[in-house]
């Protein structure tokens, strides 16, 4: 870590938050591309399959930090379905319900590889742009089946429609071009719906590529957002049974206690600032809870479609091309 | 088994008195006390006043109607009569025509609009001529059955069994199927018959005694008038001065009179001047008592043929009709005497001492009349009209010589009890003259907007009240309907207070026969007043022994009385609900075993212990104990309001003292079934719970397992509910959580944006893209079929289609080949869904040479701004045996701006603003909240309970539990704090948030965490409203009123006012005449009249006419005058 002295810091009082006093924010300053490069980093801390991609990003101000998080939310596209087409559908749940569940399925399918549909494209869609899917379950009772069997999976076959149920309409070249591993629900056990004998349903799905600003479907995350990193400052030394109390107040990790029961702070950035210390009036004056204004931990949970960073890097795009457009705007006039 | 048990109790007392150290001992709270309560759900149920009260009509007091109207003679023929041997209510079943009977189901009924009934049958003895005949399962009628009362199909059932018949397991039953609709007969509050109350009408001291038996009922008044004491009756012109009432009773000697009222000088000083009276009237004997009576009798409008003196007539009076209740038995008046004799003395009481004074508002002189007891009013009423036709009849054929001899059984038609029940459950009008009776609203259509709504409808109680009355005493809540009637639940407005609901626990006695316990009693020490003089009555160390408002006796020993009958009924020798009180004011023991009083059960203390154990509630959870085995073994019992009052009740263990008699079971019962739904309700503002009681029911949500199955005129149902995070006990019980009517939504108390000031919200789109708020509205649209008496009918046609093009006309579109919509279809505006037509002509039969009966298009279309789509299309019979079209229409609504939503705090807002969710503020876990809500809803309103509901929820998402918020009860906000803490979050619930919109953190620590939230019913779509041009009503051409008819939104006089004082004249005159009805009229300038095409038809000449604007409804005005000899004049002036 850096000198704490640069660090411009929000302090959490128990009940406000309240800037530094020597800090005055970006009042006054004025934008400099060199110190803004020289002040930028960004480290990648943690990517994994479980927990996403967590890295930060240093030394910016909060609209830029601010501007990633927006756009991965809403503005890097993803491919969900747009339309359902009911041949049939004879089971319990409503028409409206069951599209808007499919719409919800989230697609691996790569919209990096697919064209946004245009006003004049057709009701079809091309191949560019669209996929299509189906999903034909049927749900009839086990001639097997035992009288005195209760289990419905025993009883009935297809009783669950699943996610796994959905099949692929290539179209046009699709087939050579994608394999039906790259385009299809990326979790097979969705529950759609349930049905009983005699039920069924018949369904053409049209999927194509959107942003989440339009609905939540398109949106590539499951969340993305960011944190300041936490700042935790023992101002006098605290020992014996206060150690262990002190640590308790914090998340685990955070608070070490050393050989001669003296409490230390061991590592804050996992800390969930939940401000418990200020319980205890005999502990409060003990600690200073910080945030590090510019020191942006940021996570991105994906859906599954993409990785979440190439998401960041889309909604990087995403920004340059809107800066690009805001320039020429500005050029032009 | 019981026997058993009973024994276990009594030994299981082991605490010895004079034992201090036990004494000082606290007594343990007992665990799981609570089970106790789904235990009496289980056995009682929240409708089980309802059912039982039906059951006991249809079972027991049917036949007793029967039996005391059993002989029908005639005039005509003395061997004539019609004798009733039994009487039965069937199994339900359904006239299919050509008399073929088919079991039915609830189900089936509200689809087809028929009536859920069962045929009550007689067995009758007649003569025929001289043939006795006997004839056996006579139908005389049908009788609407409640929902699993003991003769319907779903008693017993399982839950399977129930869902094979289309029923929902959780549905409570205790309605009425009528038609098709679901009524419920609401249960009417009353005050309490045969009681004497005393009180101060205008300044006037009178005791009044409502008397009611099954032939009679009437008033009886005591008042005090200048000194001297009178009777007043309906019957009576004339106040009867006291002493004569005694001497027509037979007590004729004024010391024996002296002797009823009390013999002490006080009394007689006070009874003197009314002793003068009867005197100075010269009334010595009862025959002229009895005369004096005569005379002051109202006149009878109609005469009966026998007649009879005056005399003989008020002798009748005092028989029958006053204090009616008082047996008489041949003509010994003496139990008559002793009873007015107690009205004087109440009444010389209440003049000495104003605390004696009864109240009407108490609830021990309340009854509550309930489904079964309306009802067998009204057969008894029909049964009566019936058997008086039939003497009609038989008074009219016998003499006539026929070829086929007078057959009653050809004469008895079923058809008008059956259309009697009906009508009046279906109207909820209930008229019968035989005791002057007329009220309506009495049922009232189940509301099935919610789970809730509906189950709070069955514990609706209803006062006589009138609405309009401004008075306090009836509406407040009184101290004495504690534990009985919900404290909460009450509408606003009008009807504040005089609509109450039941409490969770409350029971409705039904009646019991009260012989067997006068048997009891006079066993235990009870002197059969007949047998003693006046002077012991007025012992001031007796106490008069009451039983259901009649006197049945005295005793010395009240302490030991009291006991034993008590003791008696502990032990099941007599029923469970009948009480047994003292009044000391008034040294009376009271005894009651009628209907409609309001009880509940207690666990019974003795010595200072609660009789129950830890050991008995184990083997209640253990399931080899039952709510009725407490009764039985004795450890609980049922105290009604009176009985409630002479006991001493613990509310918990703690403050049980030596003389506790009575442990409440659980606190949280004196709460009904819609505050119970509210979490922590005892941290909140009294009021907010109330409105809470009133919002529930609107919340949408699931209605019940069978609203996939049922048509309803209207149904809202939520896409995805969710049960809420923060249960209570009353929520299980009433299985909400099973039938849910909300959503539990992230909550941020926070302001943003200006958009959710006045209780607005904000709501994150991605939450409701995701499915937050979704909700379903279903209505219906039906037609019927018909054929009409001339051999016409109704006929369905195809789709028409255009000539030119050969495609099916947009109004036809979704018409499927039979005329009727497809399911599936999406319909718009205007769309028809059944085209049906009508013969022109259905009166009279048609010329025999015209083939073609000439038809007019009477189509079913849609009406409405968005369109629907059809969920199901239904074709049956209905009960006339004409076609049954119904039509199931759906639509999927999405939460808007303006849609209502509310937590269960009585804390409603609409929606303000839909922002999108990365503008949403988000916490350092990446959270960002469905809804935000602004903090100012909160000093004000005092809702601490919401708080805690936030708290509690947040704590048990994160634990992966629900949590209690239970009235009375419910999880402690330090052990909520506690969880929130071990999970790393702020023990008070406040989280740090980034501004969703510039990305930097928010300066307060922002308290969030889950809410549950209710849909209200209230959406913008059915408000919406605008006009620019449309409809016109006929008569004055102004633009229609309301929404329903594409109506305009009225300039009123206010708004009127508002430009008038501006001075936007020329705004007035457009908004007024030019957009509303300009008519160009000719006036006549010389005499001023209205012309007609130039031509004044009085001056004859076209001479000075002129044409000018006026609104249309004035020139109608001045028509109507016109027509009424009224002549307006136009002076047209130059402008």
């Amino acid at each position: 870590m850096t000198d704490n002295k640069k660090q411009p810091l929000l302090y959490m009082e128990e009940y406000r938050t309240k800037q530094d006093p020597q800090d005055y924010g970006l009042a006054d300053e004025v934008f400099n591309m060199d110190v803004f490069k020289s002040k930028l980093q960004v480290v990648i801390v943690r990517n994994d399959e479980e927990h996403g991609l967590e890295f930060d990003l240093i030394g910016v101000y909060p609209a830029i930090a601010n501007a990633f998080r927006r756009l991965m939310l809403s503005e890097v596209p993803s491919m969900a379905i747009e339309k359902v087409y009911i041949y049939n559908n004879t089971s319990i749940i409503q028409d409206e319900v069951l599209a808007h569940r499919m719409g919800l399925l989230p697609l691996r399918a790569d919209p990096r590889l697919f064209a946004y549909r245009t006003e004049e494209s057709t009701e079809q869609g091309t191949e560019q742009d669209t996929l299509e899917y189906e999903l034909k379950v049927k749900c009839t009772r086990r001639k097997d089946a035992n009288k005195d069997q209760s289990n419905f999976d025993d009883i009935y076959k297809n009783h669950k429609v699943y996610s796994g149920h959905l099949k692929w309409l290539p179209k046009g070249k699709q087939a050579q071009i994608y394999s039906e591993n790259s385009v299809n629900c990326i979790h097979e056990d969705i529950l759609i719906a349930q049905l009983r004998p005699g039920h069924e349903l018949d369904l053409r799905l049209i999927a194509v590529k959107g942003i989440g600003k339009d609905h939540a479907k398109f949106s590539p995350v499951a969340t993305a957002y960011y944190r300041l990193l936490p700042q935790i400052n023992l101002t006098r030394d605290v020992t014996g049974k206060d150690a262990y109390l002190l640590q308790s107040c914090f998340s685990p990790g955070v608070i070490g206690i050393d050989e001669n029961e003296c409490a230390y702070v061991k590592d804050a950035r996992y800390d969930s600032c939940s401000r418990n210390v200020y319980r205890y009036p005999h502990l409060a004056d003990a600690v200073t809870m910080a945030r590090v204004r510019d020191h942006y931990i940021f996570n991105v949970e994906s859906v599954g479609a993409l990785k979440p960073e190439v998401i960041f890097l889309e909604a990087v795009r995403v920004l340059k091309k809107k800066c690009r457009s805001f320039i020429d705007e500005i050029e032009s006039e | 088994m019981v026997e058993v048990k009973k024994d276990d109790a009594g030994v299981d007392n082991t605490w010895e008195p004079g034992d201090s150290k036990e004494w000082a001992k606290p007594i343990k709270p007992l665990q799981e006390k609570w089970k106790l309560v789904p235990a009496f759900l289980q056995v009682k149920g929240l409708v089980k006043q309802h059912i039982d009260s039906f059951n006991h009509f249809i079972n027991v007091d049917i036949k007793k109607i029967v039996r005391a109207n059993e002989i029908v003679t005639s005039g005509a023929d003395p061997l004539f009569y019609l004798k009733y041997l039994d009487v039965r209510v069937g199994k339900p079943d359904i006239d299919d025509g050509f008399n073929i009977t088919k079991a039915t189901t609830p189900h089936e009924c509200r689809l087809r609009d028929t009536t859920y009934s069962a045929p009550i049958s007689v067995d009758i003895e007649y003569t025929r001529g001289t043939q006795r005949i006997k004839r056996n399962n006579l139908l005389i009628g049908r009788m609407p059955l409640m929902l699993r009362c003991s003769n319907c199909v779903l008693t017993g059932k399982s839950e399977f069994e129930l869902s094979k018949l289309n029923e929902c397991p959780l549905d409570p039953g205790g309605y009425f199927v009528v038609r098709g609709q679901e009524k419920v007969i609401l249960i009417q509050e009353q005050l309490s018959w045969n009681k004497m109350l005393t009180e101060d009408f205008n300044g006037v001291v009178q005791c009044q005694v409502t008397s009611s038996t099954h032939e009679k009922k009437s008033r009886t008044l005591v008042l005090s008038k200048h000194g001297k004491y009178y009777l007043k009756h309906n019957s009576m012109t004339d106040d009867i001065p006291i002493v004569v009432i005694f001497k027509a009773l037979g007590v004729v000697s004024d010391q024996e009179i002296m002797a009823h009222i009390g013999l002490d000088a006080r009394s007689q000083n006070r009874f003197g001047a009314s002793l003068l009276e009867a005197f100075n009237l010269k009334v010595f004997t009862q025959q002229r008592a009895l005369d004096y009576m005569g005379s002051k009798l109202v006149v009878k409008r109609f005469q009966s043929a026998t007649t009879k003196s005056p005399s003989e007539e008020a002798r009748e009076l005092l028989l029958t009709t006053i204090l009616a209740h008082v047996p008489v038995d041949n003509f010994n008046f003496q139990m008559k005497a002793i009873y007015v004799s107690l009205m004087v003395r109440r009444v010389m009481a209440a003049e000495l001492d104003k605390t004696l004074f009864d109240d009407r508002d108490y609830y021990g002189n309340k009854r509550l009349e309930l489904a079964g007891s309306l009802i067998s009013l009204m057969f008894e009423d029909l049964f009566k009209r019936m058997n008086w036709e039939l003497k009609m009849i038989a008074d009219k054929n016998i003499p006539k010589v026929k070829a086929a001899q007078f057959d009653v059984v050809k004469h008895m038609r079923a058809a008008q009890i059956t259309v009697g029940l009906e009508s009046a459950i279906s109207s909820g009008n209930w008229t019968i003259k035989r005791f002057k009776m007329e009220r309506a609203g009495v049922t009232q259509v189940l509301s099935r907007l919610s789970y809730i709504s509906a189950l709070g409808m069955m514990t609706r109680v209803n006062s006589q009240f009138e609405k309009t009355r401004k008075v306090s005493g009836p509406r407040s809540l009184q101290p004495s309907q504690w534990g009985m009637l919900c404290p909460s639940d009450t509408p606003e407005g009008e009807a504040c207070g005089l609509v109450k609901n039941l409490a969770l626990m409350t029971h409705i006695t039904t009646e019991v026969d009260e012989r067997p316990v006068m048997t009891l009693a006079y066993n235990a020490g009870v002197e059969d007043i007949r047998e003693v003089s006046g002077n012991p009555i007025n012992n001031p160390h007796v106490f008069l022994v009451f039983i259901n408002g009649n006197v049945l006796g005295l005793t010395i020993n009240q302490r030991h009385l009291v006991h034993n009958l008590r003791y008696m009924r502990r032990k099941g020798r007599m029923g469970s609900f009948v009480s047994i009180h003292t009044s000391y004011t008034q040294r009376c023991i009271f005894i009651h075993t009628d209907g409609g009083r309001l009880c509940r059960p207690y666990i019974i203390v003795e010595k200072s212990r609660p009789l129950v154990l830890q050991r008995h509630l184990d083997e209640l959870l253990r399931g080899v104990r039952k709510f009725d085995d407490f009764l039985h073994d004795g450890l609980i019992e049922y105290l009604d309001v009176n009985e409630e009052n002479d006991s001493f009740i613990a509310w918990n263990e703690e403050y049980i003292e030596p003389h506790t008699t009575h442990l409440e079971i659980e606190p949280f019962t004196l709460l009904g079934v819609c505050a119970g739904l509210v979490p922590y309700p005892h941290h909140n503002q009294s009021p907010r719970n109330t409105y809470q009681c009133a919002m529930g029911k609107q919340a949408m949500g699931m209605i019940g397992y069978n609203q996939k199955n049922r048509i309803d005129s209207l149904m809202y149902n939520l896409v995805y509910p969710q049960a809420p995070m923060v249960k209570s006990r009353t929520i299980e019980l009433t299985n909400f959580d099973k039938l849910p009517a909300g959503q539990n939504a992230t909550v941020a108390v926070m302001s943003y944006s200006g958009y959710d000031i006045e209780d607005a919200l904000i709501l994150n789109k991605a939450s409701i893209d995701r499915g937050y708020g979704r909700c379903l509205v279903y209505k219906n649209s039906k037609c019927t079929v018909k054929r009409y008496a001339n051999q016409t009918f109704d006929r369905i046609m195809g789709p028409v289609k255009d000539a030119l093009t050969n495609k099916v006309i947009f109004k036809h579109d979704v018409l499927d080949t039979d005329g009727i919509v497809a399911p599936g279809e999406q319909v718009q505006n205007k769309q028809i869904m059944i085209n049906k037509e009508m013969p022109a002509v259905t009166s009279i039969n048609p010329l025999e040479g015209q083939s073609q009966v000439p038809y007019t298009a009477v189509p079913i279309s849609y009406k409405g701004p968005e369109p629907s789509y059809i969920e199901r299309v239904m074709v049956s019979a209905n009960a006339e045996e004409d076609f049954l079209i119904k039509i199931l229409l759906r639509q999927t609504r999405i939460p808007e701006i303006g849609d209502k939503f509310s937590s269960r705090h009585g804390q409603k807002g609409v929606t303000g603003l839909i922002v999108d969710q990365e503008d949403m503020p988000f916490n350092d876990f990446g959270i960002c909240p469905d809804m935000i809500m602004n903090p100012h809803g909160f000093p004000s309103r005092m809702t601490v309970g919401k708080t805690l509901e936030l708290l509690g929820g947040k704590a048990g998402v994160l634990e992966g539990k629900f949590h209690y918020g239970t009235a009375f009860g419910g999880s402690k906000a330090v052990d909520v704090q506690a969880e929130l803490v071990r999970h790393g979050f702020n023990y008070m619930g406040k989280d740090f948030f980034y501004s969703g919109i510039t990305g930097g953190p928010l300066e307060a620590y922002i308290y969030s965490g889950p809410v549950y939230y209710q849909k209200l019913k209230h959406m913008v779509q059915d408000k919406m409203h605008a006009r620019a041009r449309g409809p016109k009503a006929v008569l004055t051409r102004q633009p229609t009123q309301g929404r329903s008819r594409e109506g305009g939104l009225r300039l009123g006089e206010m708004e009127r006012d508002c430009l008038i004082s501006y001075g936007a004249s020329m705004l007035i005159m457009e908004r007024l005449m030019i957009s509303s009805d300009a008519f160009e009229v000719d006036v006549c300038r010389t005499c001023g009249r209205l012309a007609y095409c130039s031509w004044c038809h009085f001056c004859q000449s076209s001479a000075h006419v002129s044409k000018i604007s006026m609104p249309y409804a004035c020139k109608l005005l001045f028509q109507e005058l016109t027509s009424m000899n009224v002549v307006p004049k136009l002076i047209l002036e130059n402008y």
